[in-house]
């Protein structure tokens, strides 16, 4: 069968991601590789936890005197409604309507790009206070796990990006569900690890 | 070959149902949406609101597990057919994350 085989609504499988043997395999795949990074962020936030306002006597920095909650409950709300926009995009996927599915994709990154964009602003912010990676065993623990998670932003927004791009004038089919479908699946993931970065590092480290 | 499928010929009845289901659905989706806002409030005002500590870290905690559950079962589909496998690579990398947060907030010491 050809890759490239249009179909229409009517025609368009019910659970296009897994509808064909590669399909199936990359989302195997995909489910392994979150299992994996869960454990991953794990360790970073074990590391987090036990150097906590930990470093050399005298540190002026501490997680209570340095966090603050405006900027944070932005990011969250940002990400989460992203989350969001992505559900749409996978809806309008299942019904087989590229366009709706582009555009809700383009949200999904535009939103994407403003945490980015503050968490950017926030790091500097921090740098400038003199608070930097080398400056305790607590600034390093803290950039290393809210750097990856950042890190995974980055990574989610080049996939979705390079993916609307590549299949524009493709429309959808057969070959490229799948691929949007785990690109969502990783958006939500980027969203779980949010979830646990804003109640444990920032949350906790509030209230001392 | 490996993307063959099946040919689909849906009726016009069927194609009507499962559009409707979908819309269903997205409405689920919705609905969790507003409970995981809903849920970040909650966290977000315990912290402002200056409680004792040992009422909100608890309380905090349990919230994020909640909206986890919400992303992973409805915005990642989890609670789908068909998710037998993924969720028990989940279960076991959430079990071996929970192994290392326990050893390292116990275990090292400064």
């Amino acid at each position: 069968m050809d890759l490239n085989k249009r179909y229409t609504p009517q025609t368009w499988p019910d659970h296009p991601e897994t509808a064909t043997l590669e399909g199936k395999n990359k989302f195997v795949g995909f489910w392994l590789l979150l299992a994996a990074e869960t454990v991953t962020f794990a360790s970073l936030f074990a590391t987090y936890l036990a150097l906590k306002d930990k470093g050399p006597s005298g540190m002026e920095f501490s997680a209570s005197g340095l966090f603050e909650l405006p900027l944070v409950f932005a990011m969250t709300m940002i990400l989460l409604t992203s989350s969001l926009t992505s559900v749409y995009a996978m809806y309008h996927m299942k019904n087989h309507n590229f366009k709706a599915m582009q555009a809700w994709l383009g949200i999904t990154v535009l939103l994407g790009l403003a945490f980015l964009g503050l968490e950017i602003y926030e790091f500097n912010h921090y740098v400038h206070l003199g608070f930097g990676y080398t400056n305790s065993a607590f600034s390093s623990a803290f950039y290393t796990l809210v750097g990856t998670h950042g890190a995974h932003v980055v990574f989610g927004l080049s996939w979705f990006i390079a993916l609307m791009l590549r299949n524009a004038k493709r429309g959808l089919n057969m070959y490229n569900a799948p691929k949007f479908y785990l690109a969502a699946l990783y958006w939500h993931f980027i969203d779980v690890v949010w979830v646990f970065i804003f109640t444990v590092v920032y949350l906790m480290g509030v209230i001392g | 070959m490996a993307h063959d499928t099946h040919d689909i010929h849906r009726s016009r009845t069927e194609f009507e149902f499962i559009k409707r289901k979908r819309a269903t659905e997205m409405r689920g989706q919705l609905t969790s949406f507003a409970m995981m806002i809903f849920l970040t409030l909650i966290a977000f005002t315990l912290v402002a609101a200056d409680f004792s500590n040992y009422l909100i870290v608890p309380i905090i905690l349990l919230l994020a597990a909640v909206q986890v559950v919400l992303q992973l079962y409805n915005f990642m589909h989890m609670s789908n057919k068909g998710h037998g496998m993924m969720a028990f690579f989940m279960f076991s990398g959430i079990f071996v994350a929970f192994t290392i947060v326990l050893a390292m907030v116990t275990i090292v010491w400064w």
